[in-house]
């Protein structure tokens, strides 16, 4: 009973609030009445049972609190201005439907007028129905940091009138941009080895895929976070990080490539051919043993072309290296600006050492090592310059 | 919802342009002032002209220049009448100086009393 109804919760809360923000117009008057909602529910519940319809439900009771509230602080206030509610609000409620807003509400919270930072935050408070604490802790920031974060970024939707809708066509494909972008990030938080993170994002995807069935990059993500996630127990061997070519095909999750896969035929089948499908499909052959190198480099270069970014043709000269030979890959390294980016002097390493310039490949490696945060990629780093000492 | 639009000039002022291009944006900035909702403000000076004025245990002190650096001084104004942000912000987004090397902040105006 209790898994139940934490999983009626979970999938609801998101719906909910954004149907309440969408009545009341206000976030934190609905995240008050949400919480007292669902704190009723909770009690009720594991008595009278689940209602046929719990969103509904919790919308209904939610709103009915909130009206209440309003009209009791405006009595004790005897505010001036007078607050729009429908007084038949309580009988009205249509027990079998309520609007489905979340979408408004995810284009809000990703407003480009918000720091990254809080788009994220808010998205994952609000949709997500993550506490304060769980995301300062994702985040490595102490829970008062994200508290005033949250309360900051509130405050300006409200005092900015951030608008509670889903973007006019005009400006959908930036505004989308950002949604995904948001996603993906909350994504990679989790990928780093935060597991409820990544799985926290992908079901925000599938939310995203759900509500806006008809948008190619949104099916794109869904399927690319799909195909990396299955990939969570490949990855890491023993608390190592390992490479992708040495990771274990049997530890790759086949149903979620499967998902993965249906996810990217959608999204092709729309006709996608942006970032994100791209960098699915090259995930996708990823997943294929043995890998067809060759394809993956078009596709690298593809993606190059969409994005203009160095760090693709980075992995687009590995791809190289693995289709044509390291010295075509190499070839391609030397010809980036990238001498702050650890991966690009861990690469040249890599291909140095396959060439059998021991030297220089140790010096990259060291490179790569002044440069390298994360612990566990500078194991990997430390271990290759101990399995190639220097020669005499 | 009234919004109070800052305009910063940053490059846009020091940049040589050829007449053409002048006479395209005054015709631009023209374009701008005929929204609906939008007053414009002023005309502001240079900063270069600007004095400060504090007080100070009872004393006035004044100071040449603007109270931040000249680069980041204020350079006009206007108050916008717009539904919402998004409002605001395509109509900042078609005054010149925003894509000329300068800048627009859009500030919501508030009710302080």
């Amino acid at each position: 009973m209790v898994a139940t109804l934490e999983q009626v919760f979970r999938d609801q809360w998101g719906r909910v609030l954004a149907a309440l923000i969408g009545f009341l117009g206000d976030f934190d008057l609905a995240e008050e009445a949400a919480q007292e909602a669902f704190a009723i529910a909770a009690e009720r519940w594991p008595q009278d049972g689940v209602p046929a319809n719990p969103g509904a439900w919790l919308v209904a009771t939610a709103r009915n609190r909130a009206i209440n509230r309003i009209r009791r602080d405006r009595t004790l206030a005897a505010k001036t201005r007078l607050l729009e509610v429908p007084q038949a609000a309580e009988d009205t409620m249509d027990a079998t439907a309520f609007p489905d807003e979340r979408l408004e509400l995810i284009f809000t919270c990703c407003h480009p007028a918000l720091a990254t930072e809080a788009q994220v935050a808010l998205t994952l408070r609000t949709l997500g129905g993550l506490t304060t604490g769980e995301i300062a802790r994702a985040f490595l920031v102490p829970e008062p940091t994200m508290a005033q974060r949250l309360v900051r970024a509130k405050r300006k939707i409200k005092a900015a009138r951030i608008p509670f809708r889903v973007p006019p066509e005009h400006l959908l494909p930036d505004r989308l941009d950002a949604v995904l972008a948001v996603v993906y990030l909350i994504f990679n938080q989790g990928y780093g080895g935060r597991g409820d993170l990544a799985a926290e994002a992908l079901w925000l995807g599938r939310a995203l895929a759900e509500l806006l069935p008809d948008q190619p990059e949104v099916h794109g993500l869904l399927a690319l976070m799909l195909l990396l996630d299955a990939r969570r127990a490949a990855r890491f061997r023993d608390g190592e990080l390992v490479l992708l070519a040495d990771q274990d095909h049997s530890l790759l999750d086949t149903a979620e490539i499967a998902q993965g896969r249906e996810a990217l035929d959608r999204a092709l089948a729309l006709r996608g051919r942006g970032p994100y499908v791209v960098q699915a499909a090259i995930a996708s052959l990823h997943a294929d043993q043995p890998r067809d190198w060759p394809q993956i480099a078009v596709l690298y270069g593809e993606l190059s072309r969409l994005t203009g970014s160095p760090v693709v043709e980075l992995n687009r000269a590995v791809a190289i290296a693995e289709a044509q030979g390291p010295q075509a890959g190499l070839e391609i390294v030397d010809r980036l600006s990238l001498q702050d980016y650890h991966y690009l002097h861990a690469t040249r390493g890599e291909l140095l050492r396959r060439l059998g310039r021991t030297q220089e490949a140790r010096e990259a490696y060291r490179r790569a090592l002044t440069l390298v945060h994360d612990p566990a990629e500078r194991r990997l780093l430390q271990r290759r310059l101990a399995e190639h000492p220097p020669s005499r | 919802m009234q919004y109070v639009l800052l305009i910063y000039h940053g490059t846009s002022l020091t940049t040589p342009r050829p007449e053409e291009e002048r006479k395209r944006i005054y015709a631009e900035w023209a374009e701008v002032n005929k929204t609906p909702g939008l007053t414009g403000g002023l005309p502001m000076g240079l900063p270069e002209n600007a004095t400060t004025v504090r007080v100070e245990d009872g004393k006035t002190l004044t100071t040449d220049g603007p109270f931040v650096e000249i680069k980041e001084a204020v350079g006009g104004y206007a108050v916008l009448e717009a539904d919402d942000l998004d409002a605001a912000i395509e109509l900042a987004a078609r005054i010149p100086t925003a894509r000329l090397g300068g800048a627009v902040e859009i500030r919501p105006s508030e009710t302080y009393w």
